[in-house]
């Protein structure tokens, strides 16, 4: 690999990309407090213990 | 027709395997071409006698494919027994040289066997554990049977298969030198096909979904499946010098085969051994304690951070080497952040009990769970601290690693492992309940004591070793040689043994004990067996 694409691979790594995961963590730390999640968590929480001994049946 | 497919396919691998078995440059190719051979003619004659035979009417989807499932909770208990013999052996070795038999040289001297005990424990025990518990929990939260019909059974299979291919080529000395990526290159070629089907059959269950939102254990589980391929893959980069040999060569070279080394290295602790078991966590952890996990929005939040994080931290296992400071500094700095998602996932795995802490006196299942969370919070708290490169240049090269890497390996792997198939047994083979429960507090307490011996006695020879290696006279010449640090380590050693000797002793109690279960334990009650409907296949 030449000098120059890893050069362009890094500076895009350091910039726009290091933006773009940083965002996408923040936007995932806002979707999960926002107003109304609380009951959605608390259904999904009890997955587990809906269906233990068989498929949902259609 | 699938079927004269597969023949075909079956017959040319088995002509090829003894054309390379014919062929082979190295001995432990050569006894892999016949283990080759003869798996797919077996195969080839399995397959041909059910051939023309009627076709028995296709398996509603109307129960769950648990077959693959029990499969893999025999496996698990078996290779846990043949990994921890392997490292009590080769600890009993290091204490005991004279172990190295002379008779056995080049087969099972330390250097052979140390490679088979990783591989067994970490690969075949905690692996088939994670594919065992994965299919378990995605079929039950996705309230769907698994996709891809017998594929799971070609993932159980397909996955040992490499399992053997790899512990006999170390016994045979095939290896390319990377640390818990020792397999050659036909191996790792046959662990991407099977790993890529693994794949394909877990995101197909998710995708079939009853269930509207995929629970937080498939997540913990398929970040594992996929950074796992994508780890093999790039650290496996390499060119056979021929096909009918084992050797090859690594695409890169110097410090950057280092850094993607372990990248691989401590992304295989970070997703096989850590986000796969949070895996497990998620789902037998609620389980047990019967109430849901104790935030659902902690887990979401650590669940990304510890992707986003684990991925930089490898450079700290390659402070003062040829790799650049700022590289080590920021494998350093992302390891300190890591304590962060870590302990998230700790507390939510503990505060799960909140308002049941009770079941810790009355419930040993339970008990192995939360010890093993412990050492989860314990074993990532030592983490980032070695990783500081002060403390990292008194720890590295000493057994304070390897004390570390078995707080997490024994305490936080071992024992929501041991959980997970105490919990899985009885469900699987219809049981009311274990044989003996007290047979699980042997367990829990030989275990729990073993890991103490085991932990604490190489806290203390690492540290030693490592000051002994620094320590310079008023010249400042080094005072102690190599070889007085090893006799100054031989009672640590010895201690170190006896851990794995309490270890492995609970680890064959366990088996006993659910062995006796399948076989003595009072089945389900016929009318709730019908209330609840679970038939196999």
């Amino acid at each position: 690999m030449g000098h120059e694409t890893y050069n362009a691979l890094r500076h895009f790594a350091d910039s726009w990309g290091l933006l773009a995961m940083f965002v996408f963590f923040v936007g995932v730390i806002v979707w999960a407090f926002r107003p109304g999640s609380r009951k959605t968590h608390s259904d999904v929480a009890n997955i587990p213990f809906r269906h233990e001994d068989k498929p949902a049946q259609d | 027709m699938i079927n004269y497919i597969k023949l075909i396919v079956l017959g040319v691998i088995a002509v090829f395997a003894l054309i390379a078995a014919n062929y082979a440059r190295d001995v432990a190719y050569m006894v892999h071409a016949i283990i080759i051979f003869l798996v797919a003619s077996g195969l080839f004659l399995w397959t041909l006698r059910r051939t023309d035979e009627p076709v028995p009417a296709a398996v509603a989807e109307k129960s769950y494919l648990d077959g693959v499932v029990r499969a893999g909770v025999i496996a698990t208990a078996f290779w846990g027994v043949v990994g921890f013999l392997a490292g009590t052996f080769i600890a009993t070795q290091l204490a005991f040289p004279a172990l190295n038999f002379d008779w056995a040289h080049g087969y099972m001297n330390f250097g052979r066997l140390r490679p088979l005990h990783t591989s067994a424990v970490i690969f075949a025990f905690g692996g088939n554990a994670l594919i065992a518990t994965s299919f378990y929990v995605v079929q039950r939260t996705s309230a769907a049977r698994l996709w891809g019909g017998n594929l799971a059974w070609f993932v159980f299979w397909g996955y040992n298969l490499f399992i053997v291919l790899a512990a006999t080529g170390y016994l045979l000395g095939s290896t390319q030198s990377k640390e818990y990526a020792e397999p050659e290159w036909y191996i790792d070629l046959w662990l991407t096909i099977v790993w890529l089907v693994y794949l394909a059959v877990f995101v197909g269950t998710i995708v079939k979904r009853k269930e509207p939102h995929i629970y937080v254990a498939n997540w913990f589980y398929l970040s594992f499946i996929i950074t796992v391929a994508m780890l093999h893959v790039f650290n496996n980069l390499s060119i056979p010098v021929s096909i009918w040999g084992s050797k090859s060569v690594q695409v890169f070279s110097g410090v950057q085969d280092a850094m993607t080394q372990w990248w691989y290295g401590h992304n295989a602790v970070g997703f096989f051994l850590t986000a796969g078991f949070l895996g497990m966590m998620y789902y037998f952890v609620p389980k047990q304690a019967e109430r849901p996990v104790f935030s659902y929005k902690l887990s979401i939040v650590h669940f990304w951070a510890l992707i986003f994080i684990y991925i930089w931290a490898g450079p700290h296992h390659l402070h003062y080497t040829a790799l650049p400071d700022w590289a080590s500094t920021l494998g350093m700095v992302f390891s300190v952040i890591l304590w962060m998602p870590s302990w998230g996932g700790m507390i939510n795995g503990l505060m799960t009990l909140s308002g049941a802490w009770d079941k810790l006196r009355t419930d040993p299942i339970m008990r192995m769970l939360v010890i093993s969370v412990g050492f989860y919070g314990m074993s990532t708290f030592e983490g980032p601290m070695m990783s500081i490169r002060a403390v990292n240049s008194l720890s590295h090269y000493t057994d304070w690693t390897i004390g570390h890497v078995h707080s997490g390996a024994l305490g936080w792997n071992g024992m929501i492992t041991f959980g997970a198939l105490y919990f899985l047994t009885p469900k699987l083979w219809n049981r009311e309940r274990l044989y003996s429960l007290s047979l699980v507090s042997w367990h829990f307490w030989l275990a729990t004591i073993g890991i103490v011996l085991y932990a604490a006695s190489m806290w203390v020879t690492g540290i030693m070793e490592g000051l002994m290696w620094r320590e310079v006279d008023a010249n400042g010449f080094l005072v102690n040689s190599f070889a007085d640090t090893v006799s100054a380590k031989f009672p640590m050693y010895v201690v170190r043994a006896l851990g794995g000797g309490l270890y492995i002793t609970g680890a064959l109690i366990m088996c006993y004990n659910l062995w006796m279960t399948v076989k003595r334990a009072p089945a389900v009650e016929a009318s709730a067996a019908a209330a609840h409907a679970t038939p196999a296949e």
